[in-house]
């Protein structure tokens, strides 16, 4: 290729790069969801016509980037080629073919230019409600979670598949957010598809062969260099978490190869009875990310970079078959990277953080009126986030979303979608593990109903009963606490019921710390206790 | 405006290097550009002042009217130079401006670092009292315990205060309140957040009111210290604001409010570019401002810039949306992206050529000013591919190196890649105009345009050296050079309206839509906005009313502007239509057959301007006369990717009506404008330069 002809292609690159930004902004700008459009769970990305991901948007989630970057070759085999046609739009919510559990919604479209198939835009997002038992563990198969739409048409040839629509109106709660968020996740694809074809029209591409073999190769090289760097060997760890009712155990042996890095999850516990269960595809998802930030946090994600990670497991519970519950695979999904990161510091002491409070702490909210009372039913989705482990060099961020790439939501914003009112989100004082760097500290989160009202939650929290390690000598993070204001001990997981006039108070946990705390400076402990960060004086 | 105003008015804006100063004496503009003095703000514009007035003849007394801009405000968050602030907030939510979204903006990057917050926590004190979302009272305010915190804040040396109290913009009686118990034992200002910045999102809301807080004392004081030197020196007229919606203010305003005047300068440069559409009736234009440090677009419609009600300032992070600081107010809608004629350009893992966000600035400066920076800057890159005179740069005041930028671009960048110099640096501007293309087109289309329907126009030192490559990628076919494009915001200062926008934020479904209810609501709207207008200027006063307006249960607006007029019996349908109108434009389709999905207003603006007398109106003219150029020099040119002979050009020497044919360049003092081979220059009434893609019909 000649000079010219290599900077063109850079160019374009970057072109690709903004069109599917432009397709996850047109998500977030239509969306109904809070969970999308103000916490931004979502990913979009372009592949091209073999299923190959060319580029994903910088905004999104790691849990759907890398389980949608599978996703297309599934849309692939079942659609046949022939049966594609311009305008079209399919959709799937399957656990094992899109990213993982019921809630995520999967829309893939081709695109077309000149009759020709030139690419694929995906997008996922997860949507409010999914009907079943709503948005929890307690499902004991994945029929119970929720209506299952298989691989199929939401939109053929520019017309929407009504059928379906007034199916899925049937089984949700949220009838209105549901359906309007699949609208806007086919307006998504609409606006990637739209700028491409402006891109390769101004630059008179015919395909996109060139482009991708461009891509490919030089993340290829890159990828190449990085891993040759890394230290060669097998490292294996463990992670006790709380389950559901008993505690589970999590293991992986990392393997770094001459070209590649594998993660296996042998010696993990069997399925749970309950929907904590993990499809590999977002177990998956989560290692890749996680080695990723410590090998090549600056290359891009595509294709040809998630190629260098192969990731197996027999059937346990980060590899869970159908029909598994897997309402709530996120939470040992989340717990991956510090699994992962753990074997993984042993091959780089020194440079890997200490475990975090890993998965989000995200709580589903059905409120009504009480009996005999008049008042609003409403269908809450929170996230929030506790603390992340200490970094070699610095303290752990407090309150924030690791390994997850959502935001939290306005709380302005969730009252005003149900009658609840948030009487305190802040930081949780003393709960960061201690070190010469400190674990980032959790959070305090109080929640009643407005009055004459009461509510049921779907409890989606861990590191109650197993709290973050520390690492090189660090102390281990607080761990969490569900409760209510009178005291009354709450489950960590599973529906309960919060009577009109109590508070539910979640306590998050922190994150590990760094390093021997007699190292910890006395300028940053002068800081911690001047914030307040700490608050007593034994430490 | 009085008639003595319009006869003599002065722009002065700070800038982070230049003070630039315009003098408009009867429709003849005298400019200058001085040192901007960090110590002492008013003595760069004083300096200036004096230097302009003896070019014109004129003496002090004879302004009508000083319109100033400042990136002050901005500079002192972005350095947190601010004052001691005290923040006083809701019990529970110590922690909104520490927390922020609770998200990594930065994926990838484990070792990422969140801003800090403006107040740190030992300043946060809380308060019982609560608001709820429908504007309810579900908890009392704790006075008493107000008496405390006012004793604490009396006694720690606070220099300011900031109130954000949950749920305030539905309902501020908390907050006014709280102000009248501490005014009572302080004798700082007090800032609260349903004044400044009413609308929903703690976060955003919260951070907005610190900053006002935080930058308040010293822009009071300098405010003041200007007046009295402006007096001093026999400057008696009056002196406005202009803020960062594009409008002007009252000083006493501003004082009150100074985060309304971050981003002020730029506005300038908006409402520069908005002029020159004016005076050319182009309805569609983009503008495109490109400095040392950064390039900023924007889009005018109708001649107004658009605006938006978020932004973020100071971000921390290469640029990175989400590592600023959200401040929620009024503001002229641009993007900014670290391109710019000092940014550096280095090589990426990728093996990829990438341009910024860094900058080398004015020291050192790029490789070719030979003051000591070695790192290539995108000028380096065009003064190797010909664009710039190494010895006619900046009047020639500065001498440039050609081969120092050579060094630096193949030392850097070109030995990495295998490539020569010429291609390099031919790399680093196409890379750099990318950039550019890429943020134009993410911008126009969420608002819901198409970026190739509009016309260009450049100013700022580098963007006449940018702008037909940008054109080209862009699919514009035509782009005005204005002149006097180096002190662009200064002159912009001197063509704003007198203008105010009021927001409130009131949820109304369009099924429990009361118009007599609203009509009240938008009558105190516009009594507050024309009040605020009224103060500075005395003629006719138009309003422009718009309702944000949303799917209920979606989480962003789209602008639905509204006509002037109360609403009668048909307001429903008439403001669903309109809706639905809207948001097909931005998203393709509006949605259809869902029973008993409503349609909601979040928000209602109202925008009061007095009326600007009408400007001479300039023809578009497409010239017919050929000018030869006198000199060629060899140029690289990115649409053929090879060297090709370039016209060289004086601005000087042409008039209007001369046409230059592409390739060529027209060079200048303060710039050069490159005419690439897909273009022709034409020189206008005014003295501008439109640049005309040359198969393109008008």
């Amino acid at each position: 290729m000649s000079d010219i002809g290599a900077i063109r292609m850079q160019v374009m690159w970057n072109r690709l790069i903004s069109v599917v930004e432009e397709q996850a902004l047109a998500l977030l700008r239509t969306a109904f969801s809070t969970s999308v459009r103000e916490a931004g769970d979502l990913s979009a990305g372009v592949f091209d016509p073999r299923g190959q991901m060319l580029a994903q948007a910088v905004t999104g989630t790691p849990g759907h980037v890398n389980t949608m970057a599978e996703a297309v070759l599934h849309f692939m085999h079942a659609i046949p080629r022939d049966q594609m046609f311009e305008g079209d739009t399919y959709v799937t919510n399957d656990p094992w073919l899109g990213t993982g559990h019921l809630h995520d919604i999967t829309m893939v479209s081709p695109s077309f230019l000149n009759g020709e198939l030139v690419a694929f835009f995906a997008c996922t997002a997860h949507v409010v409600d999914v009907g079943g038992r709503g948005f929890g563990a307690d499902g004991k198969s994945v029929y119970e979670e929720g209506i299952q739409i298989p691989i199929m048409k939401f939109a053929e040839k520019g017309k929407v598949n009504l059928d379906l629509v007034r199916i899925l109106r049937a089984n949700v709660r949220e009838p209105n957010q549901v359906v309007g968020d699949f609208y806007s996740l086919a307006a998504c694809n609409e606006v990637g598809h739209r700028r491409l074809v402006d891109m390769m029209k101004e630059t008179g591409l015919a395909s996109l062969d060139g482009l991708g073999d461009f891509i490919f190769s030089r993340t290829r090289d890159a990828m190449l260099e990085r891993i040759e760097a890394l230290p060669k060997g097998s490292w294996s760890n463990e992670l006790v978490t709380d389950g559901y009712d008993e505690p589970v155990k999590l293991a992986t042996t990392v393997s770094v190869r001459d070209d590649h890095v594998e993660v296996d999850f042998t010696g993990s516990d069997p399925m749970s009875r309950w929907g904590i269960n993990c499809p590999i595809i977002y177990s998956k998802a989560y290692a890749c990310y996680a080695l990723k930030c410590v090998v090549a946090p600056d290359i891009p994600n595509n294709a040809a970079s998630l190629a260098f990670f192969t990731v197996s497991s027999p059937i346990n519970i980060l590899n869970a078959v159908r029909p598994a519950p897997v309402a709530l695979r996120h939470i040992f999904g989340h717990m991956v990277p510090d699994l992962v990161l753990g074997a993984f510091s042993k091959a780089l002491p020194g440079k890997i953080l200490a475990e975090g409070a890993g998965a989000l702490w995200n709580i589903h909210i059905s409120a009504r009126p009480v009996a005999g009372a008049s008042g609003r039913r409403a269908e809450v989705l929170m996230f929030n986030s506790g603390g992340m482990g200490a970094r070699p060099a610095l303290d752990g961020l407090s309150a924030t979303a690791f390994p997850s790439g959502v935001h939290t939501m306005p709380i302005e914003a969730t009252e005003h979608t149900g009658p609840i009112v948030i009487w305190r989100k802040e930081l949780r004082p003393n709960s960061g593990g201690d070190g010469e760097f400190r674990g980032g500290l959790g959070q305090v989160i109080q929640i009643e109903a407005i009055e004459g009202h009461e509510f049921d939650f779907s409890a989606m929290f861990d590191r109650v009963n197993h709290p973050a390690q520390g690492r090189e000598g660090g102390k281990p993070g607080v761990a969490g606490v569900v409760k209510l204001d009178d005291g009354t001990k709450m489950r960590p997981k599973g529906w309960q019921h919060v009577p009109a006039g109590r508070r539910l108070i979640l306590e998050l946990p922190g994150g590990g710390g760094y390093g021997d705390p007699a190292r910890r400076s006395v300028a940053a402990r002068a800081n911690d206790r001047s914030k307040g960060y700490i608050t007593e004086n034994d430490r | 405006m009085t008639s003595r105003a319009d006869d003599i008015r002065l722009g002065a804006d700070i800038g982070g290097t230049f003070t630039d100063i315009a003098l408009d004496v009867r429709g003849t503009l005298f400019s200058t550009k001085v040192l901007t003095n960090y110590a002492a703000p008013e003595q760069a514009i004083l300096d200036g002042i004096d230097a302009v007035i003896r070019d014109a003849g004129i003496s002090a007394a004879e302004i009508g009217i000083i319109i100033h801009g400042t990136t002050l405000a901005t500079n002192a968050l972005i350095e947190r130079r601010g004052a001691k602030t005290a923040l006083v907030t809701t019990e529970g939510f110590r922690d909104v401006i520490e927390m922020r979204t609770e998200n990594r903006f930065e994926q990838h990057d484990l070792n990422l670092q969140l801003p800090p917050p403006l107040i740190p926590r030992e300043h946060r004190f809380t308060v019982k009292g609560r608001i709820g979302a429908e504007g309810q009272e579900l908890q009392p305010l704790d006075e008493s315990a107000l008496e405390e915190i006012a004793d604490r804040i009396a006694a720690d040396n606070f220099g300011s205060v900031a109130i954000g109290f949950i749920h305030a913009y539905a309902n501020p009686d908390h907050e006014r309140r709280a102000r009248e118990i501490l005014s009572r034992k302080l004798s700082i200002p007090i800032s609260i957040s349903a004044e400044v910045s009413p609308q929903m999102r703690e976060f955003e809301r919260f951070n907005t009111v610190s900053a006002n807080a935080y930058v308040r004392p010293q822009m009071a004081d300098y405010l003041a210290r200007l007046q009295t030197r402006l007096k001093d020196m026999g400057a008696e007229c009056p002196v406005f604001m202009i803020h960062s919606g594009g409008g002007l203010i009252s000083v006493e305003t501003a004082s009150e409010f100074p985060v309304r005047l971050v981003e002020s300068g730029p506005a300038g440069g908006a409402i520069f570019a908005a002029d020159i559409a004016r005076r050319f009736g182009l309805e569609k234009v983009v503008s495109y401002d490109m400095g040392g440090t950064t390039a900023k677009i924007c889009l005018i419609e109708n001649f107004s810039p658009h605006t938006a009600r978020t932004f973020e300032v100071a971000r921390t992070y290469r640029f990175s949306k989400g590592s600023g600081m959200p401040i929620s107010i009024p503001v002229i809608e641009m993007i900014e992206i670290g391109a710019g004629g000092g940014s550096i350009a280095w090589v990426d893992a990728m093996g990829r050529i990438q341009t910024g966000p860094e900058s080398a600035g004015s020291e050192p400066g790029p490789a070719c000013y030979g003051r000591g920076g070695k790192r290539p800057a995108i000028t380096d890159a065009d003064l190797v591919l010909g664009k710039l005179d190494p010895d006619n740069f900046a009047g020639g005041a500065i001498k440039l190196d050609t081969s120092a930028s050579e060094q630096a671009i193949l030392r850097d960048i070109g030995e990495r890649l295998s490539l020569d110099a010429l291609a390099t640096a031919f790399g680093i501007c196409e890379v750099v105009d990318e950039n550019m293309a890429n943020a134009a087109r993410v911008h126009a289309v969420e608002n819901g345009k198409n970026i190739s329907d509009n016309l260009m126009i450049a100013f700022g030192g580098a963007a006449p050296l940018h702008a037909a490559r940008l054109c080209e990628k862009l699919g514009i076919d035509q782009c005005i050079v204005p002149r006097g494009a180096g002190v662009g915001s200064a002159i912009g200062f001197l063509k704003a309206p007198f203008g105010y926008e009021a927001l409130a934020s009131k949820l109304t479904r369009l099924s429990r839509f009361k118009p007599a209810e609203v009509n009240a609501l938008l009558a105190d709207l516009k009594a507050s906005a024309e009040g605020f207008v009224r103060s500075g200027a005395s003629g006719r006063i138009v309003c422009e009313i718009t309702a944000f307006m949303r799917y209920a249960g979606q989480g962003w607006e789209i602008p639905v502007p509204l006509a002037d007029e109360p609403f009668g019996e048909d307001a429903v349908a008439k403001l669903k239509d309109l809706f639905e109108t809207s948001y097909q434009r931005f998203f393709g389709r509006a949605i259809e057959g869902l029973d008993g999905l409503e349609i909601e207003i979040v928000t209602w603006s109202v925008k009061a301007t007095d009326v600007r007398p009408a400007v001479t109106r300039h023809e578009l003219t497409t010239g017919r006369k050929k000018s030869e150029p006198t000199t060629t020099r060899a140029v690289f040119d990115p649409a053929t990717g090879a060297p090709q002979t370039y016209g060289i050009v004086e601005r000087d020497t042409l008039c209007a009506g001369d046409r230059v044919a592409g390739p060529a360049v027209i060079v200048e003092r303060e710039t050069s404008t490159v005419v690439t081979t897909s273009f022709d220059a034409v020189i206008q009434s005014d003295g501008a330069i439109l640049l005309i893609r040359k198969d393109s019909q008008s």
